[in-house]
């Protein structure tokens, strides 16, 4: 227990990463040091380390609801992404079918490649999010046919946490034989999923985001889908994925997946539960927006704008108060634009600037929940003080966006 | 780190910070779009900076550096605080990181603005 005006540590952006679970840590010791051996050797000491490799494949190929067969261990959730959407663009151009359907409110590990696959004379379809943050059925049903090669729409989104209609979106896929990808890298080990039940035909997961370690990830491609190898290399993955396992990796991303996986529903209602908590204390602070749709959203995730505040300097004071969350605003991402997710759901430039991402997980506690709703209103205070646009608007000089 | 020593001590104690509500001289440059606004406020007596107080709707650098500029101007005759360069003012910050140089731009062209808006309105009165 803290004693009041002391500086807590919490940890609060938990779709930039998450701390690794003390089971997670020593799964990665122990195949380190005792399951060293390398899975295409032949001795011993090199099928045990291939057996565990196997076991750890069944483990999270039924987690996700498909055959171990199907499942590509892979570097995270950018490689994943990577290989699906070039693999079933180059599939699709053997059929002469050269257009892509996606949303204007991806990850960049996909907006970036279907950017380049634009330059290479794919016609790209980026579908509208609207305010709410979800793609509509209906859209894509009007923008797919039969030169499409492939819908992609991640399952949550990474900002604002909204979920995806992937079942339906998937259904109308199969309907017209496209292949359907998902970058669920915010959804495995947050909510249900099932690959089979949910039409999905390519899946992207990275283990870092359920509490298993960096640089360890997995890509599901549906028995029947040709999958091109970005690496040249050994024979590994069954010919596409070069390069010796991350064997530590894979076994502490399949324990993290059972952990995660353990209650799920009671861990989604009590970070559910947490987040809400601090949406209505949040929301008390004046001229403040909630973005997203508030009841299709990944449970631990709170976007919110603050008028008149500028989204760095917020969170390096909320910093000093112990709390790490982040921001959409230009000056977090290196360029002049705020968030391409915030502008998609048509936040104007400068609400856009002022937001704040809280990402909570099942660690966090609602005596934390109560320290951040203490603090973070302090900063908008100290910041709103400085800020010549908060001094405009009060005098009525400017008009209120939010 | 991201941020040198300097820039966090003026972020987080800023000098200068307000305004000047009989200033003798406003300037403002940058806009809401593109995440920095800065305001000056100048109190100008016999061509010497008497009092400076800044407004700033930015990033950390944006605040370090309109409080580390404002306190290098104070005090200056007007001349003397026009040729105070955004470069200046990140040494004396200890640097910025490349992609937050803007900001100490943003501060230099606000100090001018002000100036200018002062030389302006003495000239007007003048006539």
């Amino acid at each position: 227990m803290q004693s009041k005006g002391e500086t807590m540590k919490i940890y609060a952006d938990n779709a930039a990463t998450t701390k690794p679970t003390k089971k997670v840590i020593e799964t990665l010791m122990h195949y380190t040091e005792q399951v060293f051996g390398n899975p295409s050797s032949l001795y011993t000491t090199g099928q045990i380390a291939k057996d565990a490799l196997e076991d750890a494949r069944e483990r999270i190929a039924k987690h996700i609801g498909c055959m171990p067969n199907e499942l590509y261990f892979t570097s995270g959730g950018s490689e994943s992404d990577n290989q699906a959407i070039m693999s079933a663009a180059q599939n699709g151009l053997k059929n002469g079918k050269n257009k892509i359907i996606s949303s204007t409110f991806e990850h960049h590990a996909v907006l970036h490649v279907l950017e380049n696959l634009g330059k290479q004379g794919f016609e790209i379809v980026l579908l509208p999010v609207y305010e709410d943050g979800i793609v509509r059925v209906e859209d894509l049903e009007n923008a797919i046919d039969d030169k499409t090669a492939l819908v992609t729409i991640m399952t949550a989104n990474n900002e604002i946490g909204t979920i995806q209609p992937i079942k339906q979106l998937g259904e109308v896929c199969k309907r017209h034989n496209v292949v359907f990808h998902t970058d669920a890298v915010q959804a495995v080990g947050h909510l249900p999923i099932n690959v089979k039940e949910q039409n999905i035909d390519m899946l992207s997961l990275s283990a870092h985001k359920f509490h298993g370690p960096k640089g360890i990830g997995a890509l599901y491609v549906k028995k029947g889908i040709s999958l091109q190898s970005l690496i040249g290399g050994g024979a590994q993955e069954r010919r596409k994925r070069a390069g010796t396992e991350n064997v530590p990796g894979i076994m502490a991303m399949a324990a993290a997946l059972d952990e995660a996986l353990e209650n799920l529903d009671n861990k989604m209602a009590y970070v559910a539960n947490l987040r809400d908590s601090l949406q209505k204390e949040l929301s008390k602070i004046p001229y403040s927006k909630v973005n997203g749709n508030l009841d299709n959203r990944l449970p631990g995730i709170l976007n919110i704008c603050f008028e008149g505040v500028e989204g760095e300097a917020m969170l390096l004071y909320t910093d000093d108060a112990g709390i790490s969350v982040s921001s959409g605003s230009a000056c977090t991402s290196g360029d002049l634009d705020p968030s391409h997710v915030l502008l998609a759901i048509g936040l104007p430039h400068e609400i856009a600037h002022g937001s704040m991402r809280i990402s909570l997980c099942d660690k966090n506690t609602m005596e934390e929940i109560e320290y951040i709703a203490q603090n973070v209103p302090k900063v908008i205070e100290r910041l709103r003080i400085m800020s010549p646009i908060w001094k405009d608007l009060q005098e009525g000089k400017k008009e209120h966006v939010i | 780190m991201l941020y040198s020593e300097k820039v966090f001590d003026h972020f987080r104690f800023p000098r200068n910070m307000g305004e000047i509500a009989d200033a003798d001289a406003i300037g403002e440059v940058g806009n809401a779009k593109c995440g920095d606004i800065m305001r000056i406020y100048l109190k100008i007596d016999n061509e010497v900076i008497t009092d400076i107080k800044f407004q700033t709707f930015g990033c950390g650098s944006a605040i370090a550096a309109s409080s580390m500029a404002t306190e290098m101007v104070k005090g200056k005759r007007l001349d003397e605080a026009l040729q105070v360069t955004n470069k200046a003012v990140v040494e004396a910050l200890d640097g910025l990181p490349k992609n937050k140089v803007h900001c100490s731009v943003l501060v230099e062209e606000a100090i001018k603005e002000a100036i200018n808006n002062y030389r302006k309105s003495q000239e007007n009165k003048a006539e």
